[in-house]
């Protein structure tokens, strides 16, 4: 069986994001949460499992999950 | 190829408005394409009039952005001068079964190998919240004030009756099954139609008071079930998820190229 993925980091677009709050919402470690412009950001990446649901889910294609093993 | 190479980055962010499922729809299209490791000089998109049709902007493939409801019409002459190429043709329910009705039936009915993904969220959400043929029976809108009271299509049972190789249907909710249908319609050789149910929390869920973006895809997984689930059987509203036609049938370019020999022959 292939080895979960670790997070490496979140790349999140500031730019692109909207704001709409499906990421947060959906997030099953609850990491992410809106910042006072209402642009997301990783507020627990320490609890990231990087499942991506966040990823391939966002309609603003404003998150990026990179993982440890180099894959993105 | 990470998934953003496929995008003409320099239109982003995008128009669609917070929350908008067709964005999901777009970031499960290029992951399917991604996987399939499809090149941008093999893929036309071609697309008619509305929100959804916008999607043919953001890609960084052959693009035609069409007339309304007529995409299916241009996509069938790209496919024929140009069977190597893999057409998709990304619609709204509007745009594929209102104003281009006729060329959906009819494109089924040929069997021409085109991906049609029709991105339905009840509403023609870019002219200010008009109810569509996909709305329904007691839905709100601003053409329907006081509760709509035609009847809807069910796409998937019109695209099957058409004539459709393939038929499947998902949701935003459900987005790596969204790609994956994606991918087996673009590689299926026929006519391919997904549905994919989409979220318009600015019109269709406003008027009709369904809360967020979040909690309008939250209520996909609520009404949604796999094909042949037993939960259907006790409540028959539910709406099924999956591959409801895959068949071989004679595939129109292929079969022209044979009139085209014949011809030839004298």
């Amino acid at each position: 069986m292939a080895k979960k993925k670790k997070l490496k980091q979140h790349h999140i677009d500031r730019d692109w994001c909207k704001g709409c709050g499906i990421c947060v919402h959906f997030c099953p470690k609850n990491v992410l949460e809106l910042d006072e412009m209402d642009k997301v950001f990783a507020a627990r990446p320490e609890d990231c499992i990087a499942c991506k649901l966040c990823e391939i889910r966002c309609p603003d294609l404003a998150i990026e999950i990179e993982t440890e093993e180099g894959g993105s | 190829m990470s998934t953003h190479d496929y995008l003409r980055q320099r239109f982003f962010p995008h128009m669609w408005c917070p929350g908008c499922g067709h964005g999901t729809v777009l970031n499960s299209l290029l992951r399917a394409v991604e996987q399939l490791g499809m090149s941008k000089n093999e893929i036309v998109m071609a697309s008619g009039i509305g929100c959804s049709s916008r999607i043919s902007g953001y890609v960084d493939f052959h693009t035609l952005h069409t007339l309304h409801g007529r995409a299916l019409a241009f996509a069938t002459g790209v496919k024929l001068s140009k069977p190597e190429l893999n057409v998709i043709v990304p619609m709204g329910d509007g745009d594929a079964l209102a104003i281009g009705g006729n060329h959906f039936i009819h494109a089924c009915r040929r069997n021409i190998d085109i991906t049609a993904i029709v991105m339905n969220n009840r509403i023609y959400g870019m002219t200010g919240g008009q109810f569509s043929p996909m709305s329904g029976v007691g839905i709100n809108a601003t053409t329907a004030p006081f509760s709509n009271i035609d009847r809807e299509f069910d796409v998937v049972k019109m695209a099957t009756a058409a004539g459709a190789t393939f038929v499947a249907r998902s949701t935003t909710f459900h987005a790596q099954q969204a790609t994956d249908l994606i991918k087996q319609a673009i590689l299926h050789e026929g006519f391919s139609v997904v549905e994919i149910l989409s979220q318009c929390p600015t019109h269709f869920g406003r008027k009709n008071k369904l809360g967020a973006a979040a909690d309008m895809m939250q209520h996909y997984k609520d009404i949604t079930v796999p094909i042949g689930s037993s939960k259907k059987k006790d409540n028959p509203d539910l709406i099924e998820r999956g591959i409801f036609v895959q068949e071989e049938a004679p595939e129109y370019c292929r079969e022209y190229d044979k009139i085209i020999e014949q011809a030839m022959k004298g």
